[in-house]
């Protein structure tokens, strides 16, 4: 049986960078999905409301697990052999689309409807008030809640590990397999995830807080 | 390449699919009471505790909003028991469960309790009510109210979050799915199945919280 030392911590530790490389792949991909989701959600043609809308309840509607499942397993069968560092990427830029997607609409729709009518007043085309006017001052009420998924994501990918991928979580399972000793690599892991996710949460209150504080002053002004 | 479905095989299974199925509600629902009850006591003694309780309660809504669910559940299955405390699988998942709705839901009744405005308290208190009186009449049920689409999501996120506890083998729906799909080795069909039982479920707690919602606080309280 082996001891638990400082290698087996730094197997654990080595394990978090897929735990990070994971998260931010996720994040940028599913971030361009969701920047597109979430403009089709606020479409002017219903039909495409309406698929946006759909891809967003199913992906928000169903596990995470089952949604890497299916990906995992259900694309093999047409023919596309997936590895798994693969099936996972696709599932969590899928997944981090639906939950981003449905943020930022929703920060969107925030902006007030005379900014739409400035916008077309000036003669602007739909693409040019949204890109000019919409959307930069959509990013500043979005970044708040954006952070925050962020440690949602992260956490999420500890799910990963139940298809085998290795990161955090599974070097953690594999350590305590070869040490037996849960009690200890457990919490261990543990904080870890803890040093990744409690600097953003920090930061996503701070940031909501600040924004909070503009409002009101904004409001007195 | 082509494949061939055979759902057929999946409906001859299905009852276990929906007692699977069953189990997933069960445990959710009762998460969802135990930890409302465990959020309702900690966000009291989060806001109006002494100051050593208020930080032990901090501690503990940050530690378990900040780290996986999977880890926390292993830590409650196989940690534990190290230190003598022992649960079967289902009970380590719903103990999992209780405590990381628990956290959560702690720092939503207390964004709730802190929007019920001071004068209605120092109301209360002028009316001579007791501090637990004054909680629970004056502040607890506007403080619901105020926060009760919040915690309607949180649950949503908690039920389909319960597919991960199939990692400890307590069988619930996403367990039941991996031993059908190894013995029959339909795994899409099987999967598929399932996802939309999830979706039905999820969908169904929807709708019920809207009921819920309507009947507890809208109806004849205008």
């Amino acid at each position: 049986m082996r001891q638990f030392s400082t290698n087996e911590f730094l197997f654990i530790l080595a394990a978090g960078q897929w735990t990070v490389v994971l998260s931010l792949i996720a994040f940028s991909m599913g971030g361009a999905l969701g920047l597109l989701i979430a403009l089709l959600r606020v479409s002017v043609f219903a039909p495409v409301r309406l698929a946006a809308s759909g891809y967003i309840q199913v992906f928000q509607g169903t596990p995470l697990l089952m949604q890497l499942f299916l990906i995992y397993y259900g694309l093999g069968l047409f023919g596309l052999r997936l590895d798994t560092w693969t099936a996972v990427v696709i599932a969590y830029s899928a997944y981090t689309g639906a939950f981003l997607g449905e943020i930022w609409r929703g920060c969107i729709q925030a902006i007030p409807r005379e900014q739409w009518d400035g916008a077309t007043a000036l003669a602007l085309t739909y693409l040019q008030r949204l890109f000019l006017v919409i959307i930069p001052q959509a990013v500043r009420i979005a970044i708040p809640p954006t952070v925050g998924f962020m440690v949602a994501l992260v956490k999420a990918t500890a799910v990963a590990s139940i298809i085998g991928f290795v990161e955090l979580t599974r070097a953690g399972q594999l350590m305590t397999n070869a040490t037996f000793q849960p009690m200890l690599v457990y919490p261990i892991v543990a904080m870890l995830y803890f040093t990744l996710c409690w600097p953003l949460s920090l930061l996503a209150q701070y940031l909501e807080r600040r924004m909070r504080v503009d409002n009101a002053i904004g409001r007195k002004a | 390449m082509t494949y061939v479905f055979q759902f057929g095989i999946v409906f001859d299974h299905i009852d276990r699919m929906l007692l699977g199925a069953w189990l997933t509600i069960r445990l959710s629902a009762m998460a969802l009471v135990l930890g409302l009850m465990v959020a309702v006591i900690c966000a009291y003694l989060r806001t109006a505790g002494p100051r050593p309780v208020r930080w032990l309660i901090a501690a503990y809504v940050e530690l378990f909003r900040n780290t996986p669910f999977l880890v926390q559940l292993y830590i409650v299955f196989f940690a534990l028991p190290q230190a003598g405390i022992r649960f079967d699988a289902n009970e380590a998942a719903l103990a999992a469960m209780v405590v990381n709705f628990g956290a959560y839901a702690t720092e939503i009744v207390r964004a709730g309790v802190q929007s019920v405005p001071v004068g209605q308290i120092e109301t209360g208190l002028a009316l001579g009510l007791k501090r637990l009186h004054i909680y629970r009449l004056i502040v607890l049920f506007p403080a619901i109210k105020a926060v009760f689409p919040a915690l309607a999501s949180q649950f949503i996120l908690l039920l389909l979050g319960s597919s991960v506890v199939s990692a400890i083998s307590a069988n619930e729906l996403t367990a039941i799915s991996n031993t059908l799909q190894s013995t029959t080795f339909r795994a899409f069909e099987v999967y598929i199945v399932a996802t939309l039982m999830y979706l039905g479920i999820a969908v169904a707690f929807r709708g019920l919280f809207a009921v819920a919602y309507w009947f507890v606080f809208v109806r004849g309280r205008e």
